[in-house]
């Protein structure tokens, strides 16, 4: 017994209507994500930290900036990391010095950093807190950079050592950490300590341990006085620390007396006017876009997959008249370590997912989950209206009359077959585009002029483009016409695979499955294959996941305040790719497979529905 | 009548009055006479220099000796009292002379080679000897039937840091086992003496340890223990309920040390084959009467010390004790202190056995957070107290400072200078060490007080030697589902190989995957020759691991074993889950080859025909390694909002909720009146047929 449906048209109406209105609904709800009054203020959640007084004492800035220069001038002549001299510092300030060498060899060279042979030493200097069995561990890092850059880190590095050795109140070891080449050493390091290999590098095992590491915090400083400190949270695979780190930073920067960033945005008052809403979502919109990315925007990001809450801390020395000495950003990092160090548990009272709009606020998982799912529910709704028309095919209908096209039902149900050789194939395409690109960059380069990298990048987008000519030749294998119900089976198919893929994706890393749903969401819910074809071709393409890229390279450039030209954005977008596959090898980010082999191919099943015959 | 009683009571008090005084001046006459016999020792040494070596051994209560008892009561218990003999030689100062020195030829060159040190000793000795001299001649007094020594051990260290240790020492002839009888205590602490009595102990060693040893700065500590507590018993063998012994045990060691002892149960205590023999005489191997345990989260503080120092005779009133300031001992970088009680050879004759309670302390003082970053050290410095008198009651006390590395005052400058030399094999390796001697009143000098100031002359010391030994322990992997446990044992012997006996406790909520241990050197599977492995028991045991393992010379030995983290009932968390849960040290125990042994080609200038053949004694010794906890973390329910909701709603729901529907949803009927007595009957037999019901 079914009830009477209600005729096609209106039905179809309805559910656009809906559709409509869910999608709206949740661009307006993410957009109003930005707004101060619906948006909660920071706190501090972890009572260990909180009120707990500390003095900060750090005397010494001036005296790490000189042996930043002296750091400098050693890096100058050895041509790299200084690694003697490191150890003979760290061991004089009475450290427990150990070195780790790693090399690793890059599936292609890197363009943007201009590497692929990678050899390098980290170095760290272990402070064993008294009467501490080491069990537990904080880590304080900086990266040894090429040419001028972050010496001012080291320098204050080392002093710090120096000023921590001698107190008494440590009951965490402390771990005094300078990586090479950034986040490979980083990695190195990290995989080291942790005895896992993820991504195949290759590291001497560590000599010298502190237990499990709580925090760790990752400084870049390359001037000696600066006006603003940045953090970075963003992760790899877009984890977030937890927020009580954030929290703490932003209470010191409050106590202390320093501008303090984030998404190198200072947090603005007048948020009642317009210009103040737009400040506060552009915020946002970079951290989401940064988060979408999947990787690592600082030295800290790798920590995270080890649950090791961490972030990175920049300097920004820009043309403001207000400066802050390295004394003060000393003290500040003393302050932060100090109740770093009165922690009893792991971070974890506080959020784990959330976003920021500014530094003073927050929106946590409850607030910005209502946004996808608004879009999600026009997936399940457009499945549920398949199903139904599926279940109520069965001739004698009332009216089979749909948009005008007389909707006429095969004999036969559809075969397996005719479903699985798309889904087949469009996967098999997926794979070839997430494998072919490294495979085939020797033979590219032999027979074109171009470099590896150019070689890996067209050979991606190469591929990508050829499965657009996929539908013609997946007919081929099939016997026969495909059928009115073969193409709803499909699209059920396409909707409910689409669902769950971005619902997980948005449950991992929120900023990556909404953006996808955003593109994505439109053209799964109104494709059919009675839709006009060249319209609706070039809507899918311009709403396919590459082109959604290539959009959000702009969008994040137009945020950042360095807006580039159409063949500067092009070329963004060849090295963003390059980047994202390198991200992948290196550190195991899963933004490129997740595109490749499911995302993309989720896409080709849309596609081919648009083509069904 | 009253006025009577009264008289009666002041003769009783009068008269005890008198014993006391008594009692006392041959307690005073003991110790001068024993003063005098260290003094006799010294002049021997002129007379006789290598029976003053081993004399001098004896002074140092010679480590390696008993570590290397506890090895072959280990590996053969039924010498191990032979074996005393040998020791307990040493132990007896009486017949010095008299005995043969077996070595002492051997030990002359070289004796003869630091003549001028040893010179430069008689020259300052000489002005009290004189007043010293007849005392050889007073025949030695019946020994009391117990005895106290004080000791403290001052070693700096080559990062700069300084180590103290302090040794007390109470033998006791008496008989425990007898129970209640034992009644009269004098220098043996009656609270531990009755709770020794009443389980029938064996031996008991106990240690409070916060800090981790760290062995590659610092070289050997002279006992070592793992962070936390550790407890360690043998009962007799006549216990028969062991598990209810050591319940009780525990709980009545909790009170007396004031730590969460009690916490010890079935799931952390285990029973080690062969890891931890006794270290007392006795031949019992039997590991049923062992226990063994480690609490490594526990915390160590004043409230423990204060009842130690209060086990002691002259509690912190007197003697080396006036150093224990817990402010100071507690501002350092590694503080330990344990006890140990077990029963030892009475005289070198080893016909009877006495009782020895041993009161250790360990602390680690940093140069770094001392202040100043001066490399200066005093006892004010490290203890703030200097040392005015010994304990009256100890029969001999002494502060030794080790002066090995520093024989011509190059390294460090130490004052006040001390005419006495003491040499010793700790650990393998020979040690020399400057001997204060606190029964003597001249050691105090004009002020009264010894401050010892050691000062650096060098900005750096020399490059310590390598421990031959030493181990570390870490998780591998991420993720809340499975780990591996690494533990590395280092061997630096150049070319010896030595096996190692490493014992593993884990508890039952790391699930181990006993068939993923692998045991490596130097890339290749090194195959223990030993596997003792008890798994455990959810909620009821740990697992045991014990193997003995061959280290390769020059190596690097890693154990690994995966585990899995279970997932604990939600009433078995700890209040700080995120915290993580501690598991305790593993323990290497080795027979290590001696450093002197390793020596015997070096530069070091020494007779060719002394060092052919490393001689037995000394070729190795027993040590014992711990490697740090470790700290997992289980997966963990997120305690905070999302689960109170759920409980809170859950109830509501159930309470409130569930009642409504409940009425709201049930028929009611009228209840109708209970059938008659036939017509149950008749309903019973009808149900046994299987027909309806009437």
């Amino acid at each position: 017994y079914y009830p009477p449906l209600r005729p096609v048209r209106s039905r179809w109406l309805a559910l656009a209507s809906y559709s409509v209105m869910c999608y709206l609904a949740g661009v307006a709800w993410f957009m109003g994500l930005a707004f101060e009054p619906f948006t909660l203020r920071t706190y501090m959640s972890e009572n260990a930290m909180g009120s707990t007084m500390v003095e900060e004492r750090f005397p010494a800035g001036e005296r790490a900036l000189a042996t930043g220069r002296e750091f400098a001038a050693h890096k100058k002549k050895v041509g790299g990391m200084p690694v003697d001299w490191l150890v003979k510092t760290m061991q004089s300030r009475g450290l427990e010095v150990f070195t780790q060498s790693f090399t690793r060899k890059l599936p292609f060279p890197d363009e943007n950093k201009e590497r692929y042979m990678v050899r390098g030493t980290n170095v760290y200097g272990i402070l064993r807190a008294p009467r501490a069995p080491r069990t537990e561990a904080l880590v304080l890092s900086a990266p040894c950079s090429e040419g001028n850059n972050n010496n001012q880190a080291v320098g204050l590095l080392l002093g710090l050592a120096q000023y921590f050795r001698s107190q008494i109140h440590w009951a965490k070891d402390i771990i005094f950490l300078v990586n090479e080449h950034d986040l490979i050493g980083m990695q190195a390091w990290l995989e080291g300590y942790h005895h896992t290999n993820t991504t195949g590098g290759d590291w001497s095992p560590l000599q010298g341990r502190g237990g499990s590491i709580q925090a760790a915090l990752s400084l870049e400083l390359s001037s000696d006085v600066i006006t603003s400190l940045d953090l970075v949270l963003e992760g790899l695979n877009g984890q977030l620390p937890n927020l009580d780190l954030a929290n703490l930073f932003y209470a010191f920067c409050q106590k202390i007396g320093v501008l303090c960033t984030i998404q190198g945005k200072l947090q603005r008052n007048d948020w009642d006017t317009t210009s103040g809403y737009s400040h506060a979502a552009q915020t946002m919109m970079l951290m989401v876009l940064k988060q979408a990315s999947g990787r690592p925007w600082g030295d800290h990001g790798l920590f995270l997959r080890y649950h090791i809450e961490a972030a990175s801390i920049r300097g920004i020395n820009s043309f403001r008249q207000y400066k802050t000495d390295t004394t003060t950003i000393g003290r500040l990092l003393e302050g932060m370590y100090r109740k770093l160090n009165n922690l009893l548990e792991r971070l974890h009272q506080s959020y784990f997912f959330y976003l920021m709009p500014s530094l003073s606020r927050f929106v946590s998982i409850g607030y910005y989950m209502p946004a996808f799912g608004l879009l999600a529910v026009i997936l399940l709704l457009r499945a549920l209206d398949l199903w139904v028309q599926l279940g109520a095919s069965p001739p004698g209908t009332e009216d089979g009359v749909a948009g005008g096209v007389q909707v006429s039902y095969g004999p036969s149900s559809p075969g397996v077959l005719s479903i699985l050789t798309p889904v087949v194939i469009s996967h098999m395409t997926g794979v070839a585009l997430y494998t072919l690109p490294i495979l085939s960059q020797e033979m590219a380069v032999q027979h074109f002029p171009v470099s590896e990298t150019e070689a890996v990048v067209l050979t991606a987008i190469a591929i990508y483009t050829a499965g657009l000519a996929l539908p013609h030749n997946t007919h081929r294998l099939l016997q026969g016409e495909g059928t009115e119900e073969g193409w709803r089976v499909l699209k059920l198919v396409a909707l409910l695979y689409l669902a769950v893929l971005l619902g997980c994706t948005a449950l991992i890393n929120f900023s990556l499955g909404f953006i996808l749903a955003l593109s994505l969401v439109p053209i799964a819910a109104f494709i059919t294959p009675h839709t006009p074809k060249a319209l609706s071709a070039a809507i899918m393409v311009l709403l396919s996941p590459g082109c959604t890229l290539l959009y959000c390279v702009f969008v994040f450039q137009e945020l950042q305040e360095t807006p580039v030209s159409l063949q500067d954005g092009w070329m963004l977008f060849l090295s963003v790719i390059s980047q994202g596959i390198l991200d992948h090898a290196l550190y195991g980010s899963l933004v490129y497979p997740l595109l490749a082999l499911l995302i993309y191919p989720c896409w080709l099943l849309l596609w081919n529905i648009l083509f069904w015959k | 009548m009253a006025a009577h009683r009264c008289n009666i009571f002041m003769l009783v008090f009068v008269l005890c009055g008198l014993t006391y005084v008594f009692v006392r001046a041959d307690i005073e006459d003991t110790n001068h006479v024993k003063d005098a016999e260290s003094v006799a020792v010294d002049i021997a040494r002129k007379a006789n220099i290598g029976a003053s070596l081993r004399s001098t051994k004896t002074e140092d209560q010679t480590q390696a000796a008993e570590k290397e008892r506890q090895w072959e009561a280990e590996t053969n218990p039924a010498d191990a009292p032979s074996d005393n003999k040998a020791d307990h030689v040493h132990d007896t100062m009486q017949n010095l002379d008299s005995r043969p020195a077996p070595y002492a030829k051997d030990q002359t060159q070289e004796a003869a080679e630091e003549e001028r040190q040893w010179e430069a000793t008689e020259v300052k000795e000489a002005d009290h000897v004189p007043d010293t001299m007849q005392t050889p001649d007073v025949p030695p007094p019946t020994p009391a039937k117990d005895q106290f020594q004080e000791e403290l051990v001052i070693r700096p260290l080559h990062s700069g840091d300084i180590y103290a240790s302090f040794q007390f020492r109470t033998m006791w002839d008496t008989d425990f086992l007898r129970g209640s009888k034992v009644s009269h205590y004098r220098l043996f602490p009656k609270s531990l003496g009755q709770v020794i009595s009443k389980f029938s102990v064996r031996e008991l060693h106990i240690s409070f340890t916060q800090g981790y040893w760290r062995t590659m700065q610092w070289g050997q500590p002279f006992l070592p223990s793992p962070p936390g507590a550790e407890l360690w018993v043998w009962f007799q063998d006549t216990v028969t309920d062991v598990d209810g012994a050591w319940k009780e045990l525990t709980n009545v060691l909790s009170g007396i040390f004031c730590a969460s002892l009690n916490f010890i149960d079935s799931t952390n205590t285990v029973q080690p084959s062969a890891s931890f023999k006794p270290l007392g005489l006795g031949n019992v191997t039997d590991q049923r009467f062992l226990r063994y345990a480690v609490l490594p989260r526990e915390i160590v503080c004043t409230e423990n010390l204060t009842p130690w120092k209060k086990l002691l005779p002259c509690g912190s009133k007197a003697g080396l004790a006036v150093l224990m300031k817990s402010e100071k001992l507690f501002h350092s970088s590694f503080h330990s202190q344990a006890l140990h009680f077990r029963p030892v050879c009475q005289d070198w004759k080893c016909k009877s056995t006495v009782w020895e309670l041993r009161q250790t302390l360990n602390v680690v003082f940093d140069l770094h957070t001392s202040g100043q970053g001066k490399r200066e050290w005093s006892l004010f410095k490290m203890f703030s107290r200097t040392l005015t008198e010994a304990c009256p009651l100890a029969s001999s006390s002494k502060v030794y400072v080790d002066v090995t590395d520093n024989p011509q005052g190059e390294l460090f400058e130490l004052s006040p200078t001390t005419p006495l030399l003491s040499q010793a094999v700790v650990l393998g390796d020979r040690r020399t060490y400057s001997v204060y001697d606190l029964t003597n009143q001249a050691t105090f000098g004009q002020t009264r007080s010894l401050n010892m100031l050691l000062r650096w002359r060098a900005a750096e010391s020399g490059d310590m030697l390598r421990p031959l030994l030493h181990g570390e322990r870490y998780v591998a992997g991420y993720g809340l589902q499975t780990g591996e446990i690494h533990t590395l044992m280092y061997n630096n012997h150049p070319y010896r190989a030595f096996p190692v006996l490493l014992l593993d406790t884990v508890p039952w909520y790391l699930r181990l995957y006993i068939h993923t241990l692998t045991v490596t050197s130097k890339g290749r599977d090194n195959k223990p020759s030993y596997i003792h492995y008890q798994p455990s028991k959810d909620r009821l045991r740990p697992h045991l691991l014990e193997m003995l393992v061959q280290l390769p010379p020059n190596s690097v030995t890693e154990v690994t074993m995966q585990f899995e983290r279970a997932l604990l009932k939600w009433t078995e968390y700890t209040p700080d889950p995120n915290h993580g849960f501690y598991v305790g040290s593993s323990v290497i125990s080795a027979l290590v080859p001696s450093v002197v042994a390793m020596d015997t080609n070096s530069t070091r200038e020494c007779p060719l025909f002394s060092s052919f053949f490393p001689c037995k004694e000394e070729s190795s010794y027993f040590m014992r390694v711990y490697t740090e906890p470790l700290l997992v973390n289980l997966p963990t329910p997120d305690f905070s909002m999302p689960y109170n909701v759920i409980c809170l709603t859950c109830t509501v729901v159930a309470v409130g909720y569930g009642s409504l529907y409940n009425l709201l949803t049930r028929t009611f009927q009228v209840e109708e009146p209970s059938p008659g007595l036939a017509k149950r009957l008749a309903n019973i037999i009808r149900r046994l047929r299987g027909v309806p019901l009437l």
